[in-house]
């Protein structure tokens, strides 16, 4: 139980997926301008990472590893992604109209959000068991969702405050970013 | 001609990615500890963006318009795929370095943008050019930044020495806030050049 709570606790403060990892930035800074756009965003990237996560990991385990074809993981994992997001766009259009208004137009983005195909990679990279996969990239997106909102919440009120021309924009986001980060490298060495 | 040098130079300053299109921005950060990987990530990415395009631009008749994304993606990941795995047999040590961010070409922003946006519309020439011009700019820029990092946070640039003996590094600028705190201001000097310019 404590390894999960570890893993779980790592993913989400101390090897953030964004503050620590760099992953998924641009979709990082261009949503999070307003908070009902960083919420649906932050909830599309749970729902996507976690399954494709899943998904990647059976594609690994059942198809590349027999077969010798470790080779094409990468261009085996964009497609299962790819495919996935486009599968879970129709589902949704179908049979969850209201999750699918909500999720709707971040979905497509999703595809191209390299925490995506990062976190599948990573935890491939680290032979991690099922089980173990599923929490791990649940909590590294939540953990990714959390940074989102902070950070949609910051820039909110950095929005009527009186910034010089220059930074207005991402300029002042990636500099939240940093102070964000800094305060996120406290957290730093706590869990491996 | 003049347009194909067009399409070369505009990657070069005028839409230079990450600082003018901010697009790939993981990459960017992530591995400009050291003007060298900043060098190595940015003509892996060079080779895949110059390779994808050509291919592209030569199909962009036969691809239908439905499934385009999906080919493209085919197209970038092949290529990214044989980057890695010539960078494993003789560059093993960025490789080493790089790491996750090799396969994590594929999902660059800058890659499929310009083959949404320019191959697929353009012929085999200007496409060529425009994918080396965007590349270069990126290489430059992931340089630009890995060497402001490397000076300030290890007092070297490209390995050498060139701070004063008593000069303490910033360890910070070699972790993420130094990344994001960096490109943060290179973004908001090149606004004020731009607008000086524009004022001129």
């Amino acid at each position: 139980m404590s390894e999960y709570l570890l893993l779980i606790v790592s993913a989400i403060f101390v090897n953030n997926i964004i503050l620590a990892r760099y992953l998924g930035n641009c979709p990082f800074l261009g949503t999070s301008n307003r908070m009902d756009t960083a919420i649906g965003m932050a909830m599309a990237v749970v729902f996507v990472i976690t399954l494709s996560s899943a998904t990647t990991w059976i594609v690994q385990e059942y198809i590349l590893k027999p077969f010798d074809l470790e080779y094409l993981q990468t261009i085996a994992f964009i497609l299962v992604i790819a495919s996935l997001v486009q599968l879970v766009e129709m589902f949704l259009q179908k049979s969850i109209p209201g999750l699918y208004r909500a999720l709707g137009i971040f979905l497509p983005l999703i595809t191209t959000n390299c925490a995506v195909l990062g976190v599948a990679v990573l935890s491939v990279e680290s032979h991690m068991s099922f089980i173990k996969t599923l929490v791990f990239a649940f909590a590294s997106s939540v953990g990714y969702g959390m940074a989102l909102v902070i950070l949609t919440g910051i820039r909110e009120r950095s929005a009527t405050s009186p910034i010089p021309v220059h930074l207005r924009g991402t300029p002042l986001g990636l500099i939240t970013v940093a102070l964000l980060a800094l305060a996120f490298l406290g957290f730093a060495g706590m869990v491996k | 001609m003049a347009a194909v040098v067009r399409e070369f130079t505009k990657g070069l300053w005028k839409e230079v990615p990450p600082f003018r299109l901010v697009l790939g921005l993981c990459p960017t950060l992530a591995v400009t500890t050291a003007a060298k990987n900043g060098i190595g990530m940015g003509l892996a990415t060079t080779f895949v963006l110059v390779c994808s395009n050509l291919i592209i631009s030569i199909l962009r008749n036969a691809i239908p318009k439905k499934v385009r994304i999906a080919a493209f993606i085919v197209v970038i990941a092949s290529f990214v795929v044989i980057v890695e795995l010539m960078m494993q047999a003789y560059f093993y040590p960025l490789y080493k370095i790089l790491g996750i961010f090799i396969p994590l070409i594929v999902v660059n922003c800058i890659i499929l943008g310009r083959a949404e946006a320019f191959a697929s519309k353009n012929s085999v020439l200007p496409s060529i050019a425009d994918g080396l011009g965007m590349g270069l700019g990126f290489t430059m820029s992931l340089t630009l930044l890995g060497a402001i990092r490397e000076i300030l946070g290890n007092g070297t640039v490209f390995g050498i020495h060139i701070m004063w003996e008593s000069f303490q590094p910033f360890g910070i600028m070699l972790k993420p806030p130094g990344a994001f705190i960096c490109l943060g201001l290179i973004l908001s000097i090149m606004n004020w050049i731009s607008s000086r310019q524009r004022s001129h």
